[in-house]
């Protein structure tokens, strides 16, 4: 497609789904009816560790209402091998199975499902079971078991482990002028998306199950309800249309969603599942993460040595791993580099990738120490990132398919007005606040993963794109009909999209960044086909105009199929199909990455992020006053759509950089703060000024498209630009994320 | 409080988006509970059901209230406007259209507390400035981060109404 032909694609159109969202019609996963429905509520271990020795559910049968309560006594028969209970997105290790036995693993586990009429007999119910258990030693410290980190001996599929050592890192640190190793924290966070997790699984005559769930992939969910409970997949269809937000938190199935499938066979009968908020607390998040960041440089800056370790916490039954410290080894250009990773078990479920899963947490101190390293040369810190530009992967050697980073950088500053910056901290004071302009690199890998899609063009000219792509929130819904409009000429009024169910083309599930380039690049390439099909028909017409004509010259637009270079030989697409005898054309895309390009070529969306704060001395109150976000990520679909991800993505690193922190009370192995009050999620008061800057960037092998995704980006290097300012206004570094006033009154 | 004679619960009247329901509601059923659960009104959403979130913001009599934290039977007699009540007719209220033009959601799932939110608080006429829209904002909580967006879209009515009000007076 040339951009002459694209009237949609790269427009800001406003979101297709938007009248939906504004009315209260657009429904979720608890919202959708079902006749003689029946709620759940769970029942949670108040233990980390130890065996359910008795469960006292007297009082909760006797409430009017109630209907059964599950256990791991009564819970039915379920999927016996791991194998089984193992979804598309599963860490290596033994997948929680709900209710499946006595023993405890984590404080939240639920252990007890009370089904009733209705909502409330449900809760009040589930308040009254009481659990006697055998209390085992837990811990929950990520400190404690620091000294018994391991290397996780099975690898996660998807995941690179660190790359190998390169060069002589620890002699090269040795021999260097300039060098300094730091230690880094930043504590484990929660998703929090507002709609909580639901699934209402409806029971239909003859056992098929139709489930809406709060997922990021409907098919993974599929599978492994077909597979956890011995169904065959044709008979569970799951839906997903909309999903008030996930983050990372539904790529896997949550428990609520075995707990209502498993009620609704055992009772035959429809059941609704919802978990409250808190208990979300308790089923994943991002680990808390240690982190060891050496770095060496000459008198100029030039890097001499990167080292990077870490420590990350797990659960006792998965190693989840993430890229945590691989972008310490592909940033910046230097010879000699070692990283290492390593996993301490805890009792806490396994924890969940979380909005740019090891970026956010890796980058982020990987640029701190970029800005210390800075501090200590005394050269600006954004110049020292251009001083180590790597144009080159130096995990794997490999090139990149397009890196604007350096427009990001240019285009960034300038916006930012950064060169009106004074380098020596505590120069810059309004009033009572402390000002300081900080700066990071943001880096997140461009992903195209193999995905399915059909369009149905009809004779009326409508055109119908699907695929099971979801739509968490970045806008799939909008940008596949941008993409289905423009590739076969129509308005956008004449193309609907299919989203968010299983019965439709395959689709991995909505993360990693990639469902734009890959969903997306499926649809084009459904909406070519059905193109050469519409051609081949033309052709056959008697005394076609179109006879003598090759794929290349045609265009499909308003309504017709002609030549790019003589419109008046055209033929409109109802007598085409009329000719033939058709009502409809329907054909299947797909797209997946190129095995022999991924040997070269390596793809990243980049960014820079400039951060001012205020802080209040004497308080130790940090305002965000601005930030500009600079991003290279190819080809910009919806600039309105993608704008919203990468502020977005900037608020969420606030909350990281400033708030956001689980607290446990590791005597009992309990988070403390579990609810909106006490874990603090960025709101409307702490999110002021942000400007979203796409530099040019054209990209003709990362994606057919020539997208790389923004869903990520936003939030890496955000936290790392916000923590260099506060550096810059007051001196003072803190290490530990998130850097609330304690730390740095104590700093 | 009036009593029914049958299974505890208590008949009350209220007018939810210009309709009259006549309800024998259980005097532990929350007002969000009421309208989601037996209403089949699901626009209002709940996303904490602890009051600390806004997703569930409906207003009652006009005022802008967390309906997870109000028991129905507390407010017979009231008149209560959902997001499904907010449009007059195919015609949006200016700000679900404010909303859509500037982008102010994402997932979707705070919208119809913002919105409503959003209703409040142009109604109490307190907020003045793009500040104070944000801190009388600070009680709905938006995950997808689309505050700068809501906050756009609320200042841009702020404006249209002060600018009807100007020409008219």
């Amino acid at each position: 497609m040339s951009s002459a032909e694209m009237l949609h694609v790269g427009r800001p159109i406003s979101r297709v789904d938007g009248r939906l969202k504004v009315t209260g019609q657009a429904k979720y996963a608890a919202e959708y009816p079902a006749a003689d429905l029946l709620h759940g509520c769970v029942v949670s271990s108040t233990i980390a560790a130890g065996r359910i020795i008795r469960l006292h559910t007297d009082r909760a049968r006797a409430m009017p209402g109630v209907v059964e309560i599950f256990t791991h006594e009564n819970s039915g028969k379920a999927a016996r091998q791991d194998e089984d209970w193992r979804d598309d997105i599963a860490p290596p290790g033994h997948p929680l199975r709900p209710l499946h036995s006595d023993r405890i693993q984590f404080d939240g586990q639920p252990i007890a499902l009370v089904i009733a009429e209705s909502v409330e007999a449900a809760r009040d119910a589930a308040a009254l079971v009481r659990a006697e258990c055998a209390i085992e030693p837990h811990c929950t410290q990520l400190e404690a078991k620091r000294s018994q980190a391991y290397v996780p001996p099975e690898k996660r599929s998807g995941i690179p482990p660190p790359s190998d050592p390169r060069g002589e890192p620890e002699q090269a640190f040795a021999q260097a002028p300039i060098k300094f190793s730091r230690e880094y924290r930043v504590h484990a966070e929660h998703h929090n998306p507002m709609e909580m997790f639901a699934s209402t699984c409806v029971f239909e005559p003859g056992g098929k199950l139709t489930i809406y769930d709060k997922t990021q992939g409907s098919q993974n969910v599929q599978s492994y309800v077909a597979s956890v409970f011995g169904l065959k997949p044709a008979n569970v269809r799951v839906i997903n249309h909309y999903v008030g937000g996930a983050f990372g938190s539904g790529l896997r199935p949550q428990p609520q969603l075995f707990l209502a499938v498993m009620a609704s066979l055992a009772l035959k009968r429809s059941v609704r599942v919802a978990l409250t908020r808190t208990q979300m607390f308790y089923l994943g998040y991002r680990p808390d993460t240690f982190h060891t960041v050496s770095l060496a440089s000459d008198h100029q800056g030039t890097l001499l040595s990167i080292m990077h370790d870490a420590v990350a916490e797990t659960s006792q039954y998965e190693d989840y791993q993430e890229a945590l410290v691989n972008w310490s080894g592909l940033m910046y250009r230097c010879d000699n580099v070692k990283l290492s990773y390593q996993l301490a078990k805890l009792n806490k479920a396994t924890p969940c990738d979380m909005r740019a899963p090891g970026a956010a947490n890796g980058v982020t101190v990987l640029e701190c120490a970029m800005d210390e390293l800075a501090h200590e040369l005394d050269i600006d810190p954004l110049e020292l990132r251009k001083l180590n530009f790597a144009s080159m992967d130096g995990n794997t050697g490999k090139q990149f398919t397009s890196k604007a980073l350096d427009a990001c950088y240019r285009e960034g500053a300038a916006a930012f007005g950064w060169s009106g910056r004074r380098r020596e901290p505590r120069a810059m004071r309004d009033g009572h606040e402390l000002i300081g302009w900080g700066v990071s690199t943001g880096t997140w890998e461009a992903f195209l993963q193999t995905a399915s899609a059909r369009a149905r063009l009809t004779d009326d000219c409508k055109l119908e794109v699907s695929t099971a792509a979801s739509d968490i929130g970045p806008g799939t819904w909008t940008i596949l009909t941008q993409i289905g409009a423009d590739a076969l000429g129509l308005p956008l009024e004449a193309v609907s999209a299919r989203i968010g169910d299983s019965t439709l083309p395959a689709s991995p599930v909505e993360g990693g960044s990639w469902t734009a380039a890959s969903n997306g690049s499926a649809v084009q390439a459904a909406c070519e086909a059905v193109k050469h099909t519409l051609f081949k028909r033309a052709q056959r017409m008697a005394n076609s105009p179109l006879a003598d004509a090759s794929f290349e010259h045609i265009e499909v637009k308003s309504g017709g199929i002609g030549r790019k270079d003589d419109p008046r030989r055209s033929l409109s697409i109802a007598e085409v199909m009329h000719a033939a005898d058709l009502t409809e054309i329907v054909e299947d895309g797909q797209a997946s990455a190129d095995p022999e390009q991924a040997k070269r070529y390596v793809s990243y969306t980049n960014s820079a992020v400039f951060a001012e704060v205020r802080v209040d001395e004497e308080l130790g109150i940090v305002r965000v006053a601005r930030i500009v976000c600079a991003t290279a990520a190819g080809r910009i679909l919806n600039p309105k759509t993608a704008r919203s991800q990468i502020l977005g993505g900037v608020v969420m690193g606030i909350g990281m950089a400033l708030h956001e922190e689980a607290m446990i009370d590791h005597r009992l192995g309990k988070i403390m703060n579990h609810n909106f009050a006490e874990y603090h999620v960025p709101a409307h008061a702490d999110v002021d000024d942000i400007e979203v800057i796409f530099v040019d960037e054209h990209d003709d092998k990362v994606s057919p498209l020539g997208v790389k995704g923004l869903g990520e980006i936003g939030i890496v290097g955000t936290a790392a630009a916000v923590a260099n300012a506060i550096f810059h206004a007051t001196g003072k570094r803190v290490r530990d994320f998130p850097i609330t006033i304690d730390k740095l009154l104590a700093a | 409080m009036k009593q029914s004679a049958v299974n505890g619960k208590v008949p009350i009247s209220l007018v939810i988006n210009k309709v009259r329901h006549e309800l024998d509601v259980e005097p532990w059923v929350t007002l969000l509970d009421l309208v989601r659960e037996q209403l089949q009104c699901t626009g209002t959403k709940k996303g904490c059901d602890q009051g600390q979130c806004g997703a569930c913001t409906v207003l009652i009599d006009g005022q802008r209230i967390n309906s997870c934290l109000v028991l129905a039977v507390t407010r017979d007699g009231a008149e209560i406007t959902t997001i499904e009540g907010l449009a007059d007719g195919a015609d949006l209220h200016p700000l679900q259209t404010a909303f859509i033009e500037h982008d102010a959601f994402q997932c979707g799932y705070c919208t119809p507390g913002q919105i409503c939110s959003a209703a409040g608080l142009l109604r109490e006429g307190r907020a003045h400035t793009r500040a104070e829209i944000r801190e009388y904002m600070s009680g709905n909580l938006c995950r997808c981060g689309a505050y700068t967006n809501i906050a756009d879209a609320i200042e841009d009515v702020l404006r249209q109404r002060v600018s009807t009000k100007e020409a008219a007076e």
